[in-house]
């Protein structure tokens, strides 16, 4: 089981989220311009990253907020936890604050 | 159609005796599984308390009209409850609170939707979405350790907590009211599948009474 820092509710176990895939997918401008082929690249094309990966997550089993994390596709571990609409934060810099909030888990 | 409206009026008259609370056919169940004793645990249903769910915005100017209506402030934290002359207001979320209490809950939804103006948030009565189990005994924490996923020791879950969480795969909210007792809510269609399974999760509790009354000679 891993345990997610909820920005909220603090560290919670896995099964009270849901998952809401890769982060900073923005919307397109003007979604009328763009072809078919763009619009399903907009739609359904996410990255496949070996390693930090920014993803979505809601913690729906308590405060039903929406939040971003880096998890590590590998190992499991999250590395930060930072509010939607946020700038990805560089983990270098904040990997040294997270370790103290319990941020991840083992598996 | 003249009949209809008898019918009716006979009905609106007095509609509080027409209620059924979500567990109210299982009061016999949770009386057979109340325990006594050092390793007791008790199970029962307060039906019909009102509640009313707020979506406000923090220190904004509508949740201080909401705040003067309530006669206490919002919860500002996770996990935190306030309370003043009976009421209580659970924190959900950074934005949602829940108010609890035995007061008449079209007045309160009422003052309060006043209170809210036509400001960003909301004001839903919300007294038929759950209904309100209490659990208490020393055994109470060891009952519910088999089905919530959260740490319940007492030097984390402390007295005057309420979290959302889950019990036996139900999503509820939990609120330790004192140091052996708790209340336990969960949706009114969840009201009997969570209340068997705190039946059953109580069982072990009474079999060891019945084990130590064989005992003694």
């Amino acid at each position: 089981m891993i345990q997610i820092q909820c920005p909220n509710c603090g560290p919670r176990d896995e099964t009270e989220f849901h998952y809401g895939g890769q982060a900073h997918v923005a919307y397109p401008e003007n979604p009328d311009a763009l072809s078919d082929e763009e619009w399903a690249r907009y739609l359904f094309y996410r990255e496949n990253t070996k390693g930090q990966y920014a993803e979505r997550w809601s913690h729906s089993g308590g405060c039903r907020k929406w939040f971003n994390a880096i998890r590590d596709t590998v190992t499991y571990r999250i590395s930060a936890v930072y509010p939607a609409g946020a700038p990805r934060p560089d983990i270098a810099s904040t990997q040294a604050e997270t370790n103290n909030a319990a941020a991840g888990g083992t598996k | 159609m003249a009949e209809l409206t008898l019918v009716e009026s006979n009905a609106t008259s007095d509609l509080s005796a027409l209620r059924r609370s979500p567990a109210a056919h299982l009061a016999e169940l949770f009386e057979g599984a109340s325990v006594e004793g050092e390793r007791g645990v008790g199970l029962r249903e307060i039906p019909f308390q009102t509640m009313v769910g707020l979506r406000v915005t923090q220190a904004s100017d509508a949740a201080q009209r909401l705040e003067k209506v309530l006669g206490t402030l919002l919860p500002d934290a996770h996990g935190r409850v306030t309370a003043e002359s009976g009421r209580s207001v659970l924190w959900l979320g950074p934005d949602e609170f829940l108010v609890v209490t035995d007061e008449d809950h079209s007045q309160l939804t009422r003052a309060l939707t006043e209170a809210l103006q036509a400001d960003h948030g909301s004001v839903v009565d919300l007294s038929a979405n759950r209904t309100t189990f209490e659990l208490i005994g020393p055994s109470a924490r060891e009952v519910l350790e088999k089905g919530c996923p959260l740490d319940l020791h007492p030097r984390v879950f402390k007295e005057g907590t309420a979290v959302n969480t889950n019990i036996g795969h139900v999503p509820v909210i939990l609120w330790k009211t004192a140091p052996e007792s708790y209340r336990i809510y969960p949706r009114s269609s969840f009201a009997d599948y969570l209340g068997r399974w705190l039946a059953d999760a109580m069982g072990e509790f009474a079999a060891l009474d019945q084990f130590a009354v064989l005992e003694t000679p």
